[in-house]
């Protein structure tokens, strides 16, 4: 273990001296950060606003909930405005609203929809929108939350029913209760949970830069190779692990101070919003981990530094992209919003997400699914680094 | 008279890449105070020998021994008693020598005042105390070399391997390479010396071990080794006309042995080249062969290995 605490100040020595460790861990990415915030800060300036069209074809008391409920979610705020029409409507008609006439998504309610559910019948609620955007998720999140209200209610009822429960006014009140209430923004479901502005491009650029970080002290084992030092390392008295275990502790640390750095200046300089500092701290350490894990399969599997160095920054930049660090991925929906999680960059901005205006607990899952992501990889990582090596 | 201790002991050590047998089967010892060379081209097997005796490459089969320890990649305390001086430099140039000497130190267990002044010895054995503070690429490569060879030396080893260490460096510092290394058997350090240059293990090893595609093919003093030839002198005449007309002149003198043309001249082995030379030189003029030059040359280890696989060292 000693000897692998030396080896890792050896190294800081050796990144600090050629200056490589400041451009890419901290100068970089604050410098994108900048500029990128100042030039498009989307989220920030975030002013959502959306205009619903509802065509209520049932006209039942369940759908006037519907329709207040959202003309309640937007209410005060004024950032959503809702158009109802109740005559009767060909869908084929809502659809041009919904692409290019102000009207960002529109809501069907079908003829007997408040009979069906009155009455524990399936009902549909079609929401018809655009390709994507805030909008449409905004959309689709609060009819889901309708939906999932109402199920609710209905199972309240039933419950209470099959329980022997005769009182018709306690039915009656628990059915009135199968109405949607107010549903407002942190309702919606987490997965589309984003970050302010300046924040998310300081997440995103830290994470994304994390990699590259890392990524220095991991391949410095293929540089030792090519430089013949891992010969004298390995003739040395240490456990090779000692050796693997030196570079992962350099890499952490690296990968640690960057990112503390980066958290302070953006706060300072740019306003950014990261929450509570343990949630933080917990969600940068699972960062750490997962870049180190896989990163190190990279340095494990590659045959030359240089070789490492391609395949890594290919990594990086495609988990980058993928993980919605240069982007919101989520709100562009479909296959990219769910694919996003398999990278930790998502996890690790989804972390951050849950932890504003939350608290610690809430990073937890994100935690979890950071570090299992470096335990896998870390356990393939081991695999190619033992078969690397070699003198 | 007290018999010396063995440092290393390697029994049948054997190791193969594929389908190529690198090592086939080589054992060796080496007593404290004694510098052993390994002699033989590239590719006979020498780096793979020492890397299977520091520890850094698995065997297939086989023994090694270091100070009675049993060694194998993954021991410690064996290792300790090892210094290693590989055959490509091995520094972080972004670091002074000083530090360097220290980083590899600290590796083996040294520290505080007996590290410093530890360092500064070894700096002043490789002549570089002048220049201690400077980054390491700002070194030529003689002064590189030097500093490679000193981290191998810090610790103290009871054995020192140097592979090759003398590749690639200029006449001066190589000399002192070579100086240094002669000092450090004096010091009761045992040295695996391996080298493709016959006049570097003439000069600095009690004994020899000629190694060739994976085995060694004799091992002894030079003094032992030059006998496998019979102690015959090399003689070399560059020669105008027939060849062949030489070689018939000379073929049935029980003297000389093993006469034939080479490279445009007539090669043979003479037993006391000086006392036969004349007569050689008027039999070969007199089957009218022109004789433009003579060389002879004593017996070395070229010659035995010659003798040993037919080819040269450096073929």
């Amino acid at each position: 273990m000693r000897q692998a605490w030396i080896i890792a100040a050896k190294d800081l020595k050796l990144r600090v001296r050629d200056r490589s460790a400041f451009i890419v861990g901290i100068i970089a990415p604050l410098g994108l950060a900048a500029i990128f915030s100042s030039i498009f800060n989307p989220i920030e300036n975030f002013d959502f606003s959306a205009t619903y069209a509802v065509v209520d074809q049932d006209g039942g008391l369940v759908a006037t909930q519907f329709v207040g409920g959202l003309e309640q979610f937007g209410a005060g705020a004024e950032i959503i405005k809702v158009a109802t029409r109740k005559e009767a409507i060909d869908l084929a008609d809502v659809e041009p609203f919904t692409s290019g006439e102000g009207v960002d998504a529109a809501f069907v309610i079908p003829p007997g929809f408040s009979d069906a559910i009155q009455s524990d019948r399936p009902a549909e609620l079609e929401v018809i929108s655009g390709p994507g955007g805030v909008a449409a998720s905004v959309a689709v999140a609060f009819a889901e939350q309708f939906a999932s209200e109402m199920t609710f209610a209905r199972i309240a009822v039933a419950s209470y029913e099959s329980l022997g429960g005769t009182d018709d006014r306690l039915s009656a009140g628990l059915r009135a209760l199968a109405t949607p209430s107010p549903v407002s923004l942190e309702d919606l479901h987490a997965a589309n949970k984003e970050l302010a502005g300046k924040t998310f491009y300081a997440a995103g650029l830290a994470i994304f830069f994390l990699f590259f970080t890392v990524q220095f002290g991991v391949n410095s084992l293929l540089d030792e190779r090519h430089a013949g030092t891992l010969r004298r390392l390995m003739a040395a008295p240490m456990r090779r692990s000692s050796i693997v275990l030196g570079k992962g502790i350099m890499s952490f640390v690296l990968g640690l101070v960057s990112m503390v750095v980066l958290i302070v200046a953006t706060t300072l300089l740019f306003g950014a919003e990261w929450g509570n500092p343990l949630g933080v701290f917990l969600l940068v350490v699972g960062g750490i981990v997962s870049a180190l894990g896989i990163m190190g399969i990279v340095a494990g599997f590659a045959k030359t530094a240089e070789q490492a160095q391609n395949y890594s920054s290919m990594l990086a930049v495609i988990l980058g992209f993928l993980g919605g660090t240069f982007f919101p991925v989520g709100q562009a929906g479909g296959i990219l919003a769910d694919l996003r999680f398999i990278t930790p960059h998502a996890w690790f901005m989804r972390g951050l997400g849950d932890l504003a205006g939350g608290n610690v607990a809430d990073v937890f899952p994100a935690v979890g699914a950071l570090l299992l992501f470096g335990l896998v990889t870390g356990a393939i990582a081991a695999l190619g680094l033992k078969k690397g090596l070699q003198p | 008279m007290t018999a010396r201790v063995n440092v290393l002991v390697c029994r049948d050590l054997r190791r193969s890449f594929g389908d190529n047998a690198a090592v086939k089967g080589v054992s060796f010892s080496i007593a404290e105070g004694e510098t052993y060379g390994l002699l033989g081209p590239n590719g006979a097997g020498k780096t793979t020998t020492i890397s299977m005796v520091t520890g850094l490459l698995e065997r297939d089969s086989g023994e090694v021994f270091v100070d009675g320890k049993p060694l194998t990649t993954i021991s410690v305390d064996a290792k300790r008693g090892i210094g290693l001086v590989p055959q490509d430099i091995a520094i972080y140039p972004d670091l002074t020598a000083r530090e360097n000497l220290i980083f590899f130190g600290k590796l083996y267990d040294m520290s505080g005042k007996a590290l410093k002044d530890r360092v500064a010895e070894v700096l002043e054995i490789i002549g570089l105390t002048d220049r201690a503070d400077d980054r390491s690429d700002e070194f030529s490569g003689g002064m590189k070399r030097r500093l490679n060879i000193g981290i191998g030396l810090l610790h103290k080893p009871r054995l020192l391997l140097l592979d090759e260490p003398t590749v690639g460096v200029d006449p001066q510092s190589r000399n002192a390479i070579l100086e240094s290394v002669e000092h450090l058997s004096d010091q009761g350090m045992a040295v695996l010396y391996t080298t493709h240059y016959m006049e570097e293990a003439e000069r600095l090893c009690d004994r020899v071990g000629i190694i060739d595609l994976g085995e060694i093919k004799a091992e002894g003093t030079r003094r032992e080794l030059v006998q496998l030839v019979g102690q015959r002198d090399r003689v070399r005449l560059e020669a105008g006309g027939s060849g062949e007309a030489g070689v018939g002149a000379l073929a049935g003198l029980g003297y000389v042995k093993e006469v034939s043309v080479r490279d445009g001249g007539i090669e043979m082995l003479v037993e006391n080249a000086g006392a036969w030379l004349a007569e050689i030189l008027a039999k070969v003029t007199a089957a009218g062969v022109t004789i433009s030059s003579v060389d002879v040359e004593e017996p070395n280890l070229e010659s035995v290995f010659l003798h040993l696989t037919g080819r040269a060292l450096r073929d």
